[in-house]
């Protein structure tokens, strides 16, 4: 326990990607079996326990504290599992705090009436970082900046294997995960899994860079519509089917009806869409439908979900991911002509002959779930990752606005002594008393270091009020903001929210009551 | 200049300044609270006020207790000290220096300072009228100190105490485990410069005390503004080792070295081009995860010049008050503590006290 309390501390406060990894390897090089698997679980959000609920806590810190005191510290810290880590009067000897495979185990294990007993124990026996990381796995979410992707990536560098290997046998392993360490430490063998239902790490596409199209051949690629939704792999075999997110997240519950009826046995990559009618909605409408465990009726009839499917990767059994693009095409239409999945539909190629074609084409698609075009080598493997070649994608060019700069918030890590984060505004008309600014959106990117040094600069001087980290700057500044479109938003003042927003160009040059009206904005919304 | 200083204090003025503050019917009648802060009556002072006033008794040397241009100061030597240092001519027309556990009278009123164990020279008030004994903590702390004199209990009818730690969530750990992780971090990142932010005036110097006696005899590299109370504390017989002061030039060459920098140097232009830094922060306030993440710390020192809950607490218990009032910080919780054992507890609203190393 003191090893892996030890490490949530750290992570917690790790800045850089760079810094967490060198921590989780650390851990996972220096920590013995079985508690370094349970370590992992927890980072992998892999654990859960019936009983042991936030509600334990509570009850537990009443019975050793006052609640008004409880009630003003809470209060003040904002977290349960912190407050009641800081808070706990410990009471008795300390004595040795226990292994965390001993926690895990008493957490999870289905005696409720015992279970107010042993985690006092654990509670009085731990110091305070230590009950801070047996707290985190009762109230789930640990929130230090690891992601499961990130642990993975740890324990591959520590192994000399790639991280898609390890997506590639997640799937099939569980915790203590004592197997994944034996092989990564060569003491033992490639953990079989089993590959049936299991996530396979996704092909990425780079962006492309329009230079790059003079040395590149039409004939060798084909093109597809890049659907403007989620990315999506489905897993389907002997009856039953998951749904997973780009990153290996299983999304299955919150999709019953993208999963429905799946006999088939394939695996499928695509992209995830609300589909009205055959019309795709725009990404806000799926928007509803996602971060949710699960989904009620009224919203799986509101916003129905659906597959646009481009890509097989296996297809009963067989592994088609080592043969080329062309030949997984010509399978996946023949796989979709006999499918009769009302929620599975195939992504269409776009023909064309000359990028100049293609060109046109990607400027007149107007349509709302269209984000642009796939670019892919018809002589391409599926290879996890983002190689360099194979795959581009070519957004539509975005939709730009002249903001003003109201506020601007000192940033993290490498930026944390620059103003980095930049809230912004345009006109709207003050019920004709005259026009005042309204936030309609937030960039922190789009700039060059040698940019940001000059808004630093730029804020710094022309700073009207302070606020903690974020300074009110004088109404002066005009900034070119690129989005990939606006939708409608209940939740902004403005009325309205920009997908994507970044930062195009600083347009030092125009005068801030030159730029645009919320009315004008409103405008670019796409129409529904 | 006469005519840019803050208004001097006038009664009328006080009287109306009492109108907008809350009645306190635990203070006794010749103790006040105004706009400018507490104000004795009979004895025509103010206890660390908030403006610029005509007699001004002061409890230690930070800024929002020890403010410039008052007319006449009290303070110990040490305070009086730091007050010159900092602000030159303008620390008091007349400086009068009284050492702990001496009295002055000043019109039927004895004043006493005893030590509070904050900072160098920090001192609780004792003041005692018409048979009634009023203590003014001012900043304290009860934890071993090596550059300044502990904390005494003295007991009394009214305690004033501060709260700025004032949660029971707040239980400093042992000093040795901010240093020791101060080191070891030092250790693990040879090639990162760490980057201490730590206020000027006491947290600085402590730690450079601490660090040295956990053997740590390395230069300690300091931000210009903390060099000029690091040679005072020297001066006052405090000895804190190697140091030298970490010019613009210097920075590259910071790789594995302890610089020592007000916080808020750590957010701005002058924490840039060391080599990949490692933020660090010296503060009570670094106990609580989120305070020290927004902040953006990566190695939080919880190391405090204020009282944590247990010594406030214990602190109540030891001057056997039978009033207490609570000042700046979280004084809810300590009312509510407080009032709990039998004691009279109420808030006193002495605005314009900061957190520390804000």
């Amino acid at each position: 326990m003191k090893a892996f309390a030890a490490l949530l501390d750290a992570l917690a406060f790790a800045p850089q990607r760079n810094a967490k990894l060198r921590l989780l390897q650390r851990y996972f090089r220096e920590t013995p079996d079985p508690d370094r698997g349970y370590g992992l679980a927890a980072l992998t959000g892999t654990l859960t326990f019936p009983h042991a609920k936030p509600a334990l806590i509570r009850s537990l810190v009443g019975t050793r504290t006052d609640p008004v005191l409880f009630a003003l510290s809470y209060d003040y810290v904002g977290d349960l599992a912190e407050t009641a880590a800081l808070l706990w009067p410990a009471e008795g000897e300390a004595s040795t705090p226990p292994p965390l495979a001993r926690v895990v185990a008493t957490l999870g294990c289905a005696d409720k009436a015992q279970l107010p007993g042993q985690v006092t124990a654990f509670l009085d026996a731990l110091d305070e970082s230590g009950r801070f990381a047996l707290l985190k796995l009762i109230t789930g979410g640990l929130r230090v900046g690891v992601s499961a992707r990130l642990a993975k990536t740890a324990l591959a560098e520590l192994g000399s294997v790639d991280v898609a290997e390890i997506e590639e046998l997640w799937h099939g392993l569980k915790p203590p995960y004592g197997e994944l360490f034996a092989w990564l430490e060569g003491r033992g063998a490639r953990p079989t899994g089993h590959h049936g239902l299991g996530f396979r790490p996704m092909m990425l596409a780079t962006s492309l860079a329009e230079a790059e199209l003079d040395a590149l051949d039409p004939a060798d690629f084909a093109a597809e519509w890049k659907w403007d939704g989620i990315r999506v792999q489905v897993t389907a075999r002997g009856g039953e089917a998951r749904l997973w997110s780009r990153t290996g997240e299983d999304i299955t519950r919150a999709f019953p009806d993208v999963v429905a009826r799946m006999t088939f046995d394939a695996v499928l990559d695509g992209e995830l869409l609300v589909v009205r009618d055959g019309v795709v909605a725009p990404f806000n409408h799926l928007q509803q439908r996602l971060g949710r465990k699960t989904v009620g009726a009224k919203r799986l009839n509101e916003y129905p979900a659906a597959i646009m499917v481009y890509d097989l990767l296996m297809e009963n059994g067989e592994d088609l991911r080592p043969r080329p693009m062309e030949q997984r095409r010509r399978r996946l239409e023949a796989w979709t002509r006999q499918l009769s999945l009302p929620q599975v539909a195939l992504s269409p190629l776009v023909a064309f002959s000359t990028w100049d074609d293609l060109a046109g084409m990607r400027a007149a698609a107007r349509d709302d779930g269209i984000e642009g075009l796939m670019l892919k080598r018809w002589d391409s493997d599926y290879v996890p990752g983002r190689p360099k070649g194979p795959w581009f994608k070519w957004k539509r060019a975005p939709l730009t606005v002249d903001c003003v700069l109201m506020y601007a918030r000192r940033g993290h890590g490498r930026r944390s002594s620059f103003y980095s984060d930049y809230t912004f505004g345009c006109w709207q008309e003050d019920n004709g008393v005259g026009r005042a600014l309204v936030p309609v959106g937030k960039a922190y990117f789009g700039f060059t270091d040698a940019e940001l040094a000059e808004l630093d600069r730029w804020v710094r001087a022309h700073t009207m009020e302070r606020y903690g980290p974020v300074r009110a700057v004088r109404p002066e500044l005009v900034l070119e903001i690129a989005c990939d479109s606006v939708h409608p938003s209940a939740r902004h003042k403005s009325g309205l929210a920009m997908r994507f927003p970044r930062v195009q160009r600083i347009r030092w040059d125009k005068p801030a009551g030159e730029a645009d009206t919320v009315e004008a904005l409103r405008a670019l919304i796409a129409r529904v | 200049m006469e005519a840019n200083r803050p208004d001097r204090d006038d009664p009328l003025q006080v009287t109306a300044d009492r109108r907008q503050e809350p009645p306190t019917r635990l203070l006794p009648t010749w103790l006040k609270l105004t706009g400018q802060g507490l104000w004795c009556e009979p004895g025509g002072f103010f206890v660390d006020p908030g403006r610029a006033v005509a007699r001004a008794v002061i409890t230690h040397g930070h800024a929002d207790h020890a403010r410039a241009g008052h007319d006449h100061v009290l303070a110990t030597p040490e305070t009086v000290a730091i007050m010159q240092a900092r602000y030159g001519d303008r620390a008091g027309r007349t400086l009068e220096a009284l050492p702990c556990d001496q009295i002055r009278r000043i019109d039927g009123v004895s004043v006493r300072f005893v030590p509070a164990g904050h900072i160098l020279g920090s001192a609780q008030v004792v003041l005692e009228h018409a048979g009634t004994r009023v203590v003014v903590s001012g900043d304290f702390k009860r934890r071993a100190d090596p550059t300044c004199d502990p904390f005494e209990p003295v007991p009394c009818d009214l305690f004033i105490t501060e709260a700025t730690f004032g949660l029971p969530v707040f239980r400093h750990p042992p000093d040795a485990v901010a240093v020791d992780r101060l080191l070891t971090s030092l250790n693990t990142f040879p090639d990162r410069a760490h980057l201490v932010g730590a206020y000027a005036l006491g947290k600085a110097q402590r730690l450079i005390a601490l660090l040295r006696q956990a053997g740590c005899d390395r230069t300690i590299w300091l931000h210009g503004a903390l060099v000029r109370l690091c040679d005072l504390y020297r001066d006052r017989g405090v000895p804190l080792g190697d140091l030298a002061l970490c010019s613009g030039g210097r920075r590259k060459d910071m790789a594995g070295e302890i610089v020592l920098c007000p916080p808020s140097a750590l957010a701005d232009r002058w924490s840039r081009g060391f080599p990949d830094p490692v933020i660090a922060m010296a503060s009570g306030w670094m106990q609580v995860r989120q305070r020290a993440r927004q902040r953006g710390v990566e190695l939080p020192l919880v190391i405090s010049d204020h009282a944590d809950w247990d010594q406030l607490t214990e602190t109540i218990r030891d001057v056997g008050a039978p009033r207490v009032l609570v000042t700046h910080g979280q004084e809810d919780a300590l009312v509510h503590w407080a009032r709990g054992i039998g004691v009279e507890a109420d808030a006193l609203s002495l605005t314009g006290y900061a957190d520390e190393g804000e």
